[in-house]
């Protein structure tokens, strides 16, 4: 084979690579959001033949990451906040907003019968540690001190509270029984219509502002046609079958 | 100057944990080098391996097993609940076992280069003026293994000072407990606080040169480590 003809064989392999990976779409997702976006994502790829490359963290991270350039093309956050604030700083592609889940705050503990279905533990304080996604970076967590805060416990428990970097981290913490109890998403321990493990108390709504979860798409997704297929899967039956059997609200 | 509180808390936070797994390092370390140094076992190879692992580990793979092992169900945890102590993960304690093991090659190696470099002779010396095994080690090794010992101290004080992903595997992030100065930079980062980011990372990178200013005049006759 002539040198030349080699080279472009090179290149038009290179192409075709590129080609397919036009057909994937970078997303970051609200660590709250993992095993139903993993889910719906599988239904995508059946659906549209697009392929999703999550990532999975706080919003707040994900905020200062896309602000300094990150590839993220669509950002499911885990609050309304960010995405509106992305908008406005040009960051993300204006009209494209919606709320694609509404998020449930827990109590939850490994242990079975350590949370009542009141919440008096909290009151009683008789553990040690309570953990908490970082209440600066992560939306449940801000919920979980202010539902403290309603409670009048917060002041008392403060001492106990262990930060996780985000609400994956605050999970763990508390699966693995180093804290004995946590703040999460009812989302976490959910499956099939009830919390599948542990004991938990789902957090009357009363006690904090609700969690409307909004979906954007980035300025790096603009008129990227996997990015809009994804939001417009976000919003249809599908996807919201998946989303409500992880005990959100819509 | 733009600290706050939290941030004095924070580098106060991280000199006490530095110095106290530096000592601790010094302490553990001195007879696991000398056997290191000295024995002729076969056991001398893997034990080295095993101390030089932290070298090697990402630190998360270090905060994991840390997290298990030290957890309700984990061989320490159980350990430490049945003494009475509760459980470490979220304690300043259980940061002192991570910097620890983090830190342990930069404390032990050294020390072992320095002993091995004293050689047979000086202690054979001793022997025939009828110092003890015990005497010997006190008055010939740690004098002739200073620099090695000041190289240690130096670099697991240092180390320590830099750790981050162990601690933010087990700790919780707990103001003036086990929020260090580098937990604290990754908190003024991720919320955007850029000015009191740079100052704290601005002191580190001061920190961490006059360090190795140090260590490199100190070592300027030999190699640091190996």
């Amino acid at each position: 084979m002539k040198p030349i003809i080699k080279l472009s064989l090179a290149f038009a392999l290179i192409a075709a690579a590129v080609g397919a990976r036009a057909d994937e779409v970078q997303v970051a997702v609200a660590a709250n959001f993992t095993a139903p976006m993993k889910e719906i994502a599988e239904a995508f790829a059946k659906a549209t033949n697009h392929k999703v490359v999550a990532a999975f963290g706080s919003t707040g991270k994900f905020y200062s990451q896309i602000q300094n350039g990150a590839p993220f093309e669509v950002l499911l956050a885990a609050d309304a906040e960010t995405p509106a604030k992305l908008e406005k700083e040009g960051s993300a592609v204006a009209g494209s907003r919606f709320t694609y889940a509404i998020g449930k705050l827990v109590l939850w503990s490994a242990k079975p019968d350590f949370v009542d279905q009141k919440g008096k533990v909290l009151k009683q304080g008789k553990f040690e540690h309570l953990s908490i996604a970082n209440p600066k970076l992560a939306p449940y967590g801000a919920a979980g001190v202010e539902a403290m805060k309603k409670l009048e416990v917060f002041g008392a428990l403060e001492p106990k509270l262990v930060q996780a970097d985000n609400i994956a981290q605050a999970f763990q913490f508390v699966q693995s029984g180093n804290a004995e109890l946590g703040f999460i998403a009812l989302s976490q321990v959910y499956k099939e219509g009830k919390v599948a493990d542990g004991s938990a108390w789902i957090v009357p709504a009363k006690l904090y502002s609700p969690i409307l979860q909004d979906a954007v798409i980035l300025a790096k997704g603009k008129d990227k046609p996997a990015a809009i297929a994804l939001l417009d899967f976000l919003k249809g039956e599908k996807a919201r079958a998946i989303i409500t059997s992880y005990g959100y609200g819509l | 100057m733009g600290l706050t509180a939290e941030d004095w808390g924070a580098i106060r936070l991280t000199l006490e944990l530095a110095s106290l797994s530096t000592i601790l390092l010094l302490l553990i370390g001195t007879p696991i080098a000398w056997w290191l140094a000295r024995s002729r076992s076969w056991w001398r190879r893997p034990v080295a391996a095993v101390v030089a692992l932290p070298l090697v580990l990402p630190p998360t793979v270090i905060g994991f097993y840390l997290l298990v092992t030290m957890g309700p169900n984990g061989p320490l945890g159980q350990l430490t609940q049945a003494l009475g102590l509760g459980l470490l993960p979220f304690t300043f304690p259980g940061l002192v076992i991570g910097s620890v093991i983090y830190s342990m090659p930069f404390v032990i190696q050294p020390v072992q280069n320095a002993f091995q470099a004293i050689g047979d002779r000086p202690l054979e010396v001793a022997a025939t003026l009828r110092a003890s095994p015990l005497d010997t080690f006190f008055t010939v090794v740690l004098p002739l293994a200073r620099p090695g010992y000041l190289t240690a101290a130096v670099l697991g004080f240092a180390h320590t000072v830099g750790e981050f992903g162990v601690v933010l595997m087990l700790g919780g992030n707990i103001a003036n407990r086990t929020r260090v100065v580098s937990i604290q930079i990754y908190n003024h980062v991720e919320a955007l606080e850029y000015t009191q980011a740079h100052w704290l990372a601005g002191i580190l990178v001061v920190f961490a040169f006059l360090v190795l200013l140090t260590l490199y005049s100190l070592g300027n006759r030999g190699q640091v480590w190996r």
